[in-house]
This record gives structure tokens, sequence and C-alpha cells, in this order.
């Protein structure tokens, strides 16, 4: 009798999982869907990724390699330390 | 300090974030425009609702795409030319910085694509649901990054660590909910509510002016005439509550924005120059009309004592870091005990002499004329609007969709204005009190920044050309009306 308990419990948390993972994939196919078919049917927004995609470039490939580099990089915490203690240190 | 360098790279920072404020405020605004034209949708199921918001999502859109990511610009800014202002601020400043960037930004992109991509995909509950969230998420992000300007201006919460020459912070709320950041983001978003609702009313007048679409244009304005009226009201509330805490923490901005030179008890407020109310700065500084303003002349006064306080700190500091070098701990406790002592005049030691804490004086005074000005303008127009939509015996004329559709800009001048009280008005400080401009910045070529300012002022044209022609063909358009 308790077996027989076990056994309609485990199947039953089993078939449960199985749906669970039918729903999830459900939801992800759902998602992708949403956004192939969105991308697909853009108008006005094919224009406007094209933009975002330049500025997007300009911005981290061009902007930040050539004319914005991070002026404390390459130094260690305890060398950015010093090295702005002396910056503030001497200015005045 | 090259003196050059400062200039150049102010007037960088000045400009990038001038052109990102273009795009903010819009967003703001339109986002809880367009959720409310939604929710009547969702209320009433008439098509012509979904169209009209559908519309104006459109021209959110391409506001939002062509906006995106132009103030990430500003963070590289930091790196590069503000590079001391970054390491002594940045325990303080990267908290608000990486929770708008991981909470508020992740959230506004998620919900964007449901919002465009999802009306037939999902129900009308969660599409609404998407469209609030994704505004919402655009005011949350305009709330950390106004937390950490706040903080720029009123500085709390925090502890300098000498070992590691940063600002180290103790208490998280009291940077993130300290009354100069609550005033500054409801003064802000508010700010941006009303240019939402000038530009919906004014491209609605546009449509009415061509005879196109009148149903849908003035349903429009009924909803931005609304929204307008109240943003435009809670903005001049929280300017007054503003003004309380700039008079409190900033004297010499409020001095400067009024240019009064001589403080007095019972201080006149100028309209403009020559023509005053009395008492009434006194009013708006402190609630009492005989209460006492410092003026530009007082506060230089004070400036001399608050210098020599200032040179003693950074002094200290020099004495810490090196009696620590040495193993000298008695030396290096009581650097620290004088460090302790005059760290709140930190800043003023890098000055040379008292007139250098006087900020621009014309360039405030004038903008904020132009900025209370036009606020006036704004709460009489969406008042005006109201009346005239809902009067049954006024009728709507053609100069008034020329009046609405002039309104555009001026609620934009209003804006662009608001910052320059705010950022012009704290000069000399980057951080007020501790680190002035010439403290904050890195020693570059000044022709470096000259090219990248040059950069910058052709790239973000070319962006604002590209959304004014993307939304100009919108516009002409049209909204797509069922039949």
């Amino acid at each position: 009798m308790f077996f027989g308990f076990l056994g309609q419990n485990i199947e039953l948390i089993f078939f449960n999982l199985q749906k669970r993972d039918k729903t999830m994939t459900n939801i992800w196919h759902r998602v992708v869907d949403l956004y192939i078919d969105g991308f697909r049917n853009m108008t006005i927004g094919r224009t406007l990724w094209l933009i975002i995609l330049i500025k997007l470039f300009i911005i981290f490939v061009i902007l930040r390699v050539f004319f914005f580099p991070d002026y404390l990089r390459g130094k260690t915490e305890q060398e950015k330390q010093e090295f702005v203690a002396l910056q503030l240190t001497e200015r005045p | 300090m090259n003196i050059e360098l400062i200039d150049w790279s102010r007037a960088q920072f000045a400009l990038t974030a001038m052109y990102h404020w273009l795009f903010v405020p819009l967003t703001l605004g339109l986002g809880i425009i367009m959720s409310i034209m939604e929710t009547i949708y969702h209320h009433n199921s008439d098509a012509f609702w979904k169209s009209t918001t559908q519309f104006w999502q459109k021209i959110f859109g391409i506001n939002f795409a062509i906006g995106v990511a132009t103030g990430i610009i500003l963070e590289f800014e930091f790196g590069t030319n503000w590079s001391n202002y970054s390491w002594f601020v940045g325990d303080i400043f990267g908290a608000p910085l990486a929770i708008e960037g991981i909470l508020a930004f992740f959230m506004e992109a998620t919900f964007v694509a449901v919002m465009f991509f999802g009306w037939e995909k999902v129900s009308k509950r969660f599409h609404l649901t998407a469209t609030w969230l994704t505004a919402i998420g655009a005011t949350i992000s305009a709330w950390w990054i106004l937390v950490a300007n706040s903080w720029m201006q009123h500085p709390t919460g925090m502890e300098f660590n000498p070992d590691t020459v940063r600002n180290e912070m103790m208490d998280f709320f009291a940077v993130a909910l300290q009354p100069t950041a609550i005033v500054k983001f409801f003064h802000s978003v508010m700010s941006g509510w009303v240019v939402g609702a000038a530009v919906v009313t004014g491209i609605s007048c546009w449509f009415l002016l061509k005879q196109r679409h009148a149903r849908f244009a003035v349903s429009s304005m009924k909803v931005a005439a609304i929204f307008g009226l109240f943003a435009s009201l809670t903005v001049a509330f929280t300017g007054d509550a503003s003004g309380i805490e700039v008079a409190k923490q900033q004297p010499m901005k409020l001095a400067a924005a009024e240019g009064l030179r001589q403080g007095s008890e019972g201080a006149a407020f100028s309209i403009v120059p020559g023509i005053e109310i009395p008492k009434m700065l006194s009013i708006l500084a402190t609630h009492d009309s005989n209460g006492y303003v410092p003026g530009i002349n007082d506060l230089v006064a004070e400036g001399g004592k608050r210098i020599e306080n200032g040179r003693k700190a950074i002094a200290a500091l020099g004495d810490y870091r090196a009696a620590k070098a040495e193993g000298n701990d008695a030396a290096a406790v009581a650097a620290r005990k004088q460090l302790d002592e005059y760290m709140s005049d930190f800043g003023y030691g890098y000055l040379q002499r008292p007139e250098d804490l006087v900020p621009p004086i014309g360039l405030t005074y004038w903008a904020f004329r132009i900025m209370t000005g036009f606020g006036c303008y704004l709460i009489a127009f969406f008042a005006a609007v109201l009346l005239v939509l809902y009067h049954k015996k006024l009728k709507l004329q053609k100069w008034m969709y020329v009046v609405g559709f002039i309104t555009i800009p001026i609620s934009y001048i209003a804006g662009q204005a608001g910052w320059i009280v705010a950022e012009v008005g704290r000069q000399p400080w980057a951080i007020q009190d501790l680190l002035p401009v010439n403290a904050a910045i890195s020693r570059l070529n000044p022709t470096n920044v000259k090219i990248t300012f040059s950069l910058f002022l052709i790239f973000f044209t070319i962006l604002l050309i590209a959304e004014i022609r993307i939304l100009c063909k919108a516009v002409k358009n049209g909204p797509e009306l069922p039949d």
C-alpha cells in the first residue's frame, strides 16, 4: 500500500515536471518568436537600429579606444592611490 | 593648473551633458503620457486609443534610439579628463551609477521590446504593464543619476579615507535619500514631463494647423495639457524647495543667481536688473520675509579663512601619508587629527584667492531668469490650453496652434537653463567644498581636449539632425487611425 502511494506520487511529480518543462519551452519559444517577428516587421526601426549600431561603434571603438583612455589605467590600486595623493597634495 | 585645459574640459562636459539632456526629458515625459493613453485604451478598448498610443510610442522610440548611450560618454570623460575626481569619489559615485546600469537599464531594455513588438503577441494587460514598466524604468534610471549629481552638490553619508585617498560610503540611505536628491529628482523629472507634454501638445497643434487628424490631435492635447499643468505646477513647488536647499548648502550659487552683491535681511528678488520685488528673495530662500540672505561679497569675505583651513587639511594629508610611509605612528595620528579638523574645507585649499569662489554671475543670473520665466509661461500655457479645450464658448484659433508649436523649443530651453543654473552656479566646485575643478582635472594636453570637443560637437549635431529628420518624417506620416 505504501509503495503504491509512493508510486502514484512520483508519477504525479514526474507528470507535473514534464508539464512544467513543456510550459517553459513554450514561454522561451514565445519570447524568441516575439523578437524574431518584431525585428522582421520593423519599418522605421531598421533605420534606428542602424543609427544605434553606428553610434555604439563610434562610442566604444573609436572614442573609447583612441580618445578616452582611462587616465589611471595600467596602475595597481596602490599606485593609483599614490598617484592621486601626489596630485592632490602637490597641486595647491 | 592650465586654465585653458580646465575651460575646454568643462566646455566638453557641458556640451555632452546638454546634448544628453535633449533626449532624456522627452523619454521621461512621453513615457508617462503614452502609458496614460494605453491605460485609456485598456479601459475602453477603443481602437482609436490604441492607434493614438502607437503613434506616440513611435515618437518615443525614435527619441529613445537616438538618445540611448549618449550618457556613457560622460563616464568616459570622468575617467580621462577628471581622473582625480573619479578616484576621489569612486566609492560614492560608483554605487548609484552601478544600480542605474544594472536595475533600471535592464528593466527598461527588457520591457521596451515587449512594448514595441508585443502588441499582437501578449495580452492587453501584459502589454500595458510593459509600457508602464518602460516608463518607470527610465524614471528609476534618472533617480540614480540625480542621486549621484546631488551628492556632488551636497556631499554627505561618507568619510574620507586618507590611506586610499577616497571618500567611502558610510550611510547608503543618507546618500540616496538626502533632501537635495529628493528635491532634485522631482524637479528634474517633472521638467522632463513638461517637455513631454509640450511636445505632444505642439505636434497636435501642427496637425490641427494642417487640418489633419482633428480628433487624434484634440484627444492627445487633452491628456498632455492635464499632465503638463500638473507637472509644471510640481516643478514650481519643487523649485521653491530647491531654493531652500540651495540657500542652506550653496549660498554662493543663490547669490550669483540673484546677482546679490551685498547680503541683507528682507532681501529683494530681482525680476530683471532694475525691477525688484521687495523681501521676495528672503521669502524664497528662508520662508521668512526678514530672513538673512548672504551676498557674494559676504561669502568672499568668509573665503579667506576657509582657504587657510583647506591648505592646512591638504598639508595634513601629505604629512599623514609621509608619516605612514616612514612608520611614524605618532606623527600619523597627529596629522590625521588635523586633517579631520579641517576636512570640511579641504577643497578651499586649492583656490588661489577668495574671489575664485565666485561663479560666472551673468550666465547664472540670466539662466535663472530664463528658467523661471519660461516655467511660469508653461504653467499659463497648459492652463490656457485646458481652458480653451473644455470651455464651450472658446474655440481653438490658428494663432494658438503656432503658439503651441513654438512651446516645444521653449520647454527644452527652460530645462537647459535649469541645468546651467545648477552646474555653472556651483563653480568652481566639482564636489561642493571638497574638490574644485582645478584639483579634479587630469593633466592632459589641451589640444587633445579641443579635438575631442570638436568631435563631439560634430557627432552630436549629426545625431540631433538625424533625430529631427526621422521625427519630422514620422509626424508627417501621422497616426494610422482606424476608419
